[in-house]
């Protein structure tokens, strides 16, 4: 998993099924300082309370796609959870 | 997920034969300003979209995950088409 | 597997059901030469890692839920081990 700051909030109007009414953001990744490292992605919100200028931790891959329910859906990136605090000296 | 433009469909007669039917689209990536970056993929078409529409790609693993690829050699697939987005507070997209 | 190094940890309330209570750690991943080469999240199977301890990390889906005993868990990087000691020429 990885690090990463929610930046904006993107609406589908037509998902493969099972994904309907799943929250889809914006994910800036970050290093882990939260400084900004890569592109842009989107993600899935398995939490469903992820907001723009959130930190979160986001997991790739399949498994990205178990954190939701159903599991049997197309989905790689997805948001497993809001960070309250991050304890990380330099 | 990827997001990209669908810039065209993709047909290839000889294939592996688990890949039969599937439906091919050359989607071209791009960024949260809705320019393209360049990059572009070939993905199958899970949900039914059509030439110039913004959608979501994912890839790797769970691009098996749909009924239409479920063990069949698939790395990319498209599974929402893009209604908007907003950046920071600012919409970005919305489809016409 | 990877070698990584445990810098820091995270503090979360609202995450996916699967992660509440679990140690979540940030592990500095080094490569072969020992370079770092990144940082990823990690879930603790139980050994205990602490701040500054060479860790094993599996960072695949498949082995990690095979270390969870859960076919179902979204988990993919999971601390398994801590290095006591690495030989290696070069």
């Amino acid at each position: 998993m990885l690090l990463g700051k929610v930046i904006g909030t993107l609406t589908p109007c037509r998902v493969y099924p099972g994904l309907e009414g799943v929250p889809m953001h914006w994910v800036q990744p970050l290093d882990k300082h939260g400084a900004p490292k890569g592109q842009p992605l989107v993600a899935a919100d398995s939490t469903r309370m992820a907001g723009p200028g959130e930190l979160i931790y986001f997991e790739g891959g399949r498994e990205a796609a178990l954190a939701l329910d159903p599991w049997f859906v197309p989905i790689d990136h997805a948001i497993i959870g809001i960070v309250d605090e991050l304890h990380c000296p330099p | 997920m990827n997001l990209g433009k669908v810039a065209g469909t993709l047909v290839a007669t000889r294939k592996e034969a688990s890949m039969d039917g599937l439906k091919f689209m050359l989607v071209k990536h791009v960024n949260t300003e809705g320019k393209e970056t360049g990059g572009q993929v070939v993905a199958v078409d899970a949900v039914g979209v059509g030439p110039g529409e913004l959608v979501l790609v994912a890839t790797g693993s769970s691009a098996r995950q749909t009924s239409a690829t479920q063990n069949r050699p698939c790395d990319a697939v498209i599974m929402a088409i893009v209604d908007s987005w907003e950046i920071g507070g600012v919409e970005k997209y919305r489809k016409d | 597997m990877i070698i990584g190094t445990v810098s820091g940890n995270i503090v979360s309330t609202i995450s996916h059901p699967y992660y509440i209570g679990k140690r979540m750690l940030v592990v500095d991943k080094e490569d072969f030469s020992g370079k770092p080469s990144g940082y990823l999240i990690a879930v603790d199977s139980g050994v205990g890692a602490g701040v500054g301890e060479r860790v094993l990390v599996i960072d695949e889906g498949n082995s990690a839920r095979q270390v969870v005993s859960d076919p179902k868990a979204p988990v993919r990087s999971i601390i398994v081990g801590i290095i006591d000691r690495v030989d290696a020429e070069g």
